[in-house]
This record gives structure tokens, C-alpha cells and sequence, in this order.
């Protein structure tokens, strides 16, 4: 394709960038992940640790990151970058949804059932 | 450019398949729609895991006690930290993926060579890291008995701090075990069985052992699966069969207020408990490990084991295309997009370890 070789100066500067920006992240969550600050355990958003819900956020941050710039997504067309992105997000959430529940479901019933499963 | 990327001999053809609407060769585009399947496949297994864990999430076990070693450093406690530093191995080849990739749109291929040889000497030392943590995750470390109803009952005993506290730390089975001297038990083997086969191996101890060593200790305690839920909450919920599990846990527990921390029982439970107990186990396999629910194990060597197999053949296909590079291949071609679609592989093994890392080791 002729654009890959054409207008591609060099990225170098971006990537270091971005490398130093996924380090911050990564040693942000080792940091928390070690210390657990015990305000972030015992608040609970929508039924789970805040501090929990911190970690999936920055996660999907440096994937944002990593497909974006080092995948470079960023310069692919709309329609590729949808196909893509759109689909995996779509099916992913829908089966974390679905898995989530029931399996929470599935304790529920554990927990308040009739039947010792410790024995 | 003629050689560049593979041609289908229809490109002025719009109607024979040479449009192309998302503006990328063919290789290119089927590579993200490979990576694509992929991620469904990984988000499966992780997603799997996320149902298990919600399943038993009073009783799943606590990353940190299970992956807490670091090379050269026994018997310390670094919970994460060789994690960690896998995570950033891991993510710094990626970048120098990408500087090959930049190197590559250039054309110049000294550059490319350097640092697709880093981007592989990086894979290379994250396979191997990820199979040291899979001979400590078998090996083990302390050692466990098995209930009847296939729970985990370890071993703690206390110790009391400096500033009056008492804590509790993990001893293992060889602290506790009394040696029978008269036991004749002796594994089966090929050459003395009568049908030529040969049985598992036999724990290092057997269960009578630990039982009479855990009576001749008196201070060591039974610590379970359990995580000590809140009470108060408990309490305050009117909820009866929550205020008498509230009850049950104040009158056995030793640390009914360690929130989130695995259950320890006062002596007298705990002689109660090891009455359960019949059989060994040391390490983990896929049927029992001493860390606590055997999903878990079996998760962690479904999940990482998948991984580190795309990290390994993302290393090998790294050095097929590096030798092409050192010949020359892509120079002749005048196009360098072979590195950036095995680049794109490369980069989405890192991105799945980016989620497997939080799931496994930080939530």
C-alpha cells in the first residue's frame, strides 16, 4: 500500500511516549495492588471494590494504548477499526454480563440453599 | 512495489474484487480479524474464570500468598513483584516490536534486525520466566490437607509481634509431621506389580502422620478455604441465618475481624476440622492443590498456559521473519509488511497479558 511508505516519518518520539505512559500505568496498579489502600477495599461500586474497578479501568487504558498506537488502529480506516473494535467489545461485555450473573447467581443458591457443600 | 503484498490480479476490477474498502491489503486485515477471534477466544477463558470466581467468592483463593516468589530471594515474601517485572519485559519488547515496525517503513533494515532481535530475546525471557512460576505454582510450597468434601485446610501458627499483636504465618507440612518409623508403605512400582503398572506417586507424608504431629502441636491452627466476611454487616442485616453464621464465626474464629482474610479456627475447631481431613497435598496439579479451590489451578494453567503458547509461537514466527529480514527478503520487495503483521500478533499477545495480569494476579 502505498500510504505505509509514503507519509510515515519516524514515530519514535510517540512510541517512547507511550511506553513511558503503559510503565506509569503498570506501576501505578503494582503500587496499589500492593499497599491496597483500605478506603478503596471497603468502598463497593456497583458490587465490587472500588480499588477493583480502578485496576479493569487502567487495564483498558493501556489496551486503548497499545491497540491504538502500537497496533496502530489509529490510522486504519473507520470501517476496519469498527469491524474490529466494535465486534470484540459487543461480545465481550455481553458474555462477561451474562457469566458474571450467573455465576453470582450460582453462589446465591450455594450460600442460601438447604444443602451443606462443606462436609 | 509489485511483490509487496500479495495481489489478486483484480485490482482495477471493481466489481472482481478490487475494491478495497478498508484501505489495507488482504495479509493485514485478516491478521485483525484473526486477532479478533482471538481476543473472543481469551475473553472466554477469562470471562470462565470471572464466573468461577463469583461462584466462590467467599473462597477463592488470595493471589498474593499464592504467587509471592522472586528469583534468588527464598523465603522472602514479594508478592507481584516478578509479575511485575514479566509485565514490563513483556511490554518493553512490544515497543521495540514497534521500533522495527518504524525501523521497517523507513527501510532500514539494520535497524529492523536490532530490533526484532530485542523483540525476541524479550519473548524468549518472558517464556522462561512464566515457566519458573509454573514450578513454583507445582512444586508448592507449605503443603495441605483435603477434606472429605474436597476442601483445603492449611496449617498456621502464631507468633506475637513487637507492638503486643498476634500474627499468623503459614508453617508447612514438614514442620509439623511426626515421622512412623514402622510405616511400610512403599509406591507400587512397573517391576513388582503383578499387571506391569505403576500408581501415583505417594505423598512425601501420609495423612495419619500430620494428624498425630498437628494433635503433638498444640499451638499450630487450621486455617480453611473460608474468607471472613463482614460481620457487623452480618449482623445488621436481620437476616436470622445470617445472625446465627455471624454467631458461628465470632465463637471459632480467632480472627473474626480480619475482613477479606482467610478464616483461622481457635484449637479446639481446628482439632474438629483435621478430624475431616484425608489425604495430602503438595503443589498442585489439576485435580487438587494445596492453594485452596482446584478450579483455580486449573485456570491458571488453562489461561497462562494459552498465553505463554501464543508467546511462544509469536517468538518463533518472530524468528522466521527476522532470518528473512538478515536475507534481504523484504529489501528485494521494497516493503517491510510482513514486520508490521507479525507485529500485530506480537502486540496482542502483550494486550492479553495486560487483562490476564489484572485478573489473575490484581483483582
Amino acid at each position: 500500500m502505498a500510504h505505509d511508505t509514503a507519509h510515515h516519518g519516524s514515530n519514535t518520539a510517540k512510541i517512547w511516549k507511550v511506553f513511558i505512559l503503559l510503565s506509569v500505568v503498570t506501576i501505578v496498579e503494582v503500587i496499589l495492588g500492593i499497599i491496597k489502600p483500605a478506603f478503596l477495599v471497603e468502598t463497593t461500586v456497583i458490587s465490587m471494590k472500588l480499588l477493583n474497578w480502578i485496576f479493569i479501568i487502567l487495564t483498558i487504558y493501556k489496551a486503548y494504548y497499545i491497540t491504538w498506537s502500537f497496533m496502530h488502529m489509529e490510522g486504519e480506516t473507520k470501517g476496519l477499526r469498527r469491524s474490529v473494535v466494535w465486534t470484540g467489545i459487543f461480545l465481550i461485555c455481553y458474555l462477561i454480563f451474562i457469566l458474571l450473573t450467573e455465576g453470582d447467581y450460582i453462589y446465591e443458591v450455594f450460600k442460601a440453599g438447604h444443602k451443606s457443600w462443606d462436609f | 512495489m509489485e511483490t509487496a503484498v500479495t495481489k489478486t490480479g483484480t485490482e482495477d476490477k471493481i466489481w472482481g474484487g478490487g475494491n478495497q474498502p478498508l484501505k489495507v491489503s488482504y495479509g493485514k486485515m485478516m491478521m485483525w480479524f484473526f486477532i479478533l477471534s482471538d481476543a473472543l477466544t481469551f475473553s472466554g477463558f477469562l470471562a470462565a474464570y470471572g464466573f468461577s470466581r463469583f461462584k466462590f467468592i467467599d473462597s477463592w483463593p488470595i493471589a498474593d500468598e499464592v504467587f509471592n516468589h522472586f528469583p534468588f530471594l527464598h523465603g522472602v515474601d514479594a508478592p507481584m513483584y516478578y509479575v511485575a517485572l514479566m509485565t514490563f519485559i513483556l511490554i518493553f519488547s512490544s515497543v521495540t516490536m514497534v521500533l522495527a515496525v518504524d525501523a521497517g517503513h523507513q527501510m532500514k533494515q539494520k535497524k529492523v534486525i536490532f530490533y526484532m532481535f530485542l523483540t525476541i530475546i524479550g519473548g524468549a525471557i518472558f517464556v522462561g520466566s512464566q515457566a519458573w512460576e509454573w514450578k513454583n505454582f507445582i512444586k508448592g510450597e507449605y503443603g495441605a490437607v483435603e477434606t472429605q468434601g474436597g476442601n483445603i485446610l492449611q496449617f498456621v501458627s502464631p507468633t506475637t509481634e513487637g507492638d503486643g499483636t498476634v500474627a499468623y504465618h503459614r508453617v508447612g507440612l514438614k514442620d509439623i509431621v511426626v515421622i512412623d518409623a514402622h510405616k511400610d508403605r512403599v509406591q507400587h512400582d512397573r517391576k513388582n506389580g503383578v499387571w506391569f503398572t505403576k500408581e501415583e506417586t505417594l505423598p512425601t507424608y501420609t495423612i495419619s502422620e500430620i494428624a498425630t504431629g498437628f494433635t503433638k502441636h498444640s499451638d499450630v491452627l487450621i486455617r480453611t478455604q473460608e474468607l471472613v466476611p463482614d460481620i457487623e454487616k452480618l449482623k445488621a442485616s436481620g437476616n436470622p441465618r445470617k445472625i446465627a453464621e455471624a454467631a458461628r464465626l465470632e465463637k471459632q474464629l480467632v480472627n473474626p475481624n480480619d475482613k477479606g482474610q482467610k478464616a483461622i479456627y481457635k484449637r479446639e475447631f481446628s482439632l474438629k476440622r483435621m478430624g475431616t481431613a484425608i489425604g495430602i497435598v503438595e503443589g498442585a496439579n489439576l485435580t487438587h492443590n494445596e492453594y485452596g479451590a482446584p478450579l483455580f489451578a486449573n485456570f491458571f494453567f488453562f489461561i497462562t498456559g494459552f498465553h505463554g503458547f501464543h508467546v511462544f509461537s509469536g517468538v518463533i514466527i518472530n524468528i522466521i521473519i527476522f532470518i528473512n529480514v538478515i536475507l534481504g527478503t523484504y529489501e528485494k520487495r521494497k516493503n517491510y509488511e510482513m514486520v508490521e503483521k507479525v507485529g500485530l500478533y506480537w502486540h496482542f499477545v502483550d494486550l492479553v497479558w495486560v487483562f490476564v495480569f489484572t485478573f489473575f494476579y490484581l483483582v
